[in-house]
């Protein structure tokens, strides 16, 4: 399997270590009022689709960058790969730590 | 004092050279090596200071650059690795943060990685068996990380062959890969 990396071109998946769903990057506010919840929710509820998912991916033997890799889970075919920090920053919590 | 007397990563007290049919892979001592990481939201005022500082741009993502004193290759998203003779710059690290200030962050690395030069004719049959990068597609300045009998290593393409710079305390195992598919092909 090959990992179109954005910066580097295809890379074979080998150079890769996989972590999981991507919503791993929307961690909940820990101030929040619903916090515990919020957090059982982040760590254990997770979908498990037949289909389009999206995850994170680490290029450990490369760059060392995260990307979010949106893979076909029944064909293994990739669709998409992004860095994570450019999925991070674009998403709108982090508005205020974004560059 | 005692007298000391340095080893190369191999042990020994002179670099190994070993010559395998058209290949010749040759350890290469006394370099030394920093790292460099662009501090948030720096990452055009480092390149400023760098060109200032040592008359070379910091390189594009795969990319390396090199003139008489330092070498440069990208590690990753501002970040990079910079490369000067140990025996002329010891204190690498010390005079890139004096270049650098707070635009970077930089590390010492000297100690932790060792050097073989591969060349010959045949460097791109040797690669293409020991890793999973397109050697055959880099271009001279082409420069990645890849793994090597699951040895973390940098690949440098220079006009003469193949810069691999891997993790010193895998010095002999990252020998062994080389000479052993070396061998294989010969």
């Amino acid at each position: 399997m090959l990992i179109n990396h954005p910066l580097l071109g295809p890379r074979d998946a080998s150079e890769f270590t996989y972590l999981g769903d991507a919503n791993l990057l929307n961690r909940p506010d820990w101030q929040g009022e619903n916090a515990v919840e919020a957090f059982h929710d982040y760590l254990y509820l997770r979908d498990n689709p037949a289909g389009l998912h999206r995850e994170l991916w680490f290029h450990e033997q490369g760059d060392r960058s995260w990307l979010v890799v949106t893979r076909n889970t029944l064909t293994h075919e990739i669709l998409g790969v992004e860095m994570a920090r450019d999925v991070a920053r674009n998403n709108k919590r982090f508005e205020g730590d974004a560059q | 004092m005692p007298d000391l007397k340095p080893l190369t990563a191999l042990g020994a007290a002179a670099p190994r050279v070993d010559i395998i049919g058209a290949l010749t892979i040759a350890e290469t001592p006394n370099v030394a090596l920093a790292s460099l990481a662009a501090r948030k939201g720096q990452g055009d005022a480092v390149v400023e200071v760098v060109k200032a500082g040592l008359a070379l741009d910091l390189p594009a993502a795969g990319r390396s650059v090199a003139n008489t004193s330092h070498r440069i290759w990208w590690t990753g998203p501002e970040q990079w690795m910079v490369e000067a003779d140990f025996t002329v710059c010891e204190l690498l690290a010390e005079a890139l943060k004096s270049i650098v200030g707070a635009t970077g962050s930089v590390t010492e690395q000297t100690d932790g990685w060792c050097r073989f030069d591969v060349t010959g004719d045949t460097v791109v049959a040797l690669f293409e068996r020991l890793c999973a990068v397109d050697v055959a597609m880099m271009a001279v300045g082409d420069a990645t990380r890849t793994s090597m009998h699951h040895i973390g290593c940098f690949l440098i393409r220079t006009d003469e062959g193949v810069i691999v710079i891997g993790p010193r305390a895998s010095a002999g195992s990252l020998h062994h890969a080389l000479v052993e598919i070396a061998g294989a092909i010969a």
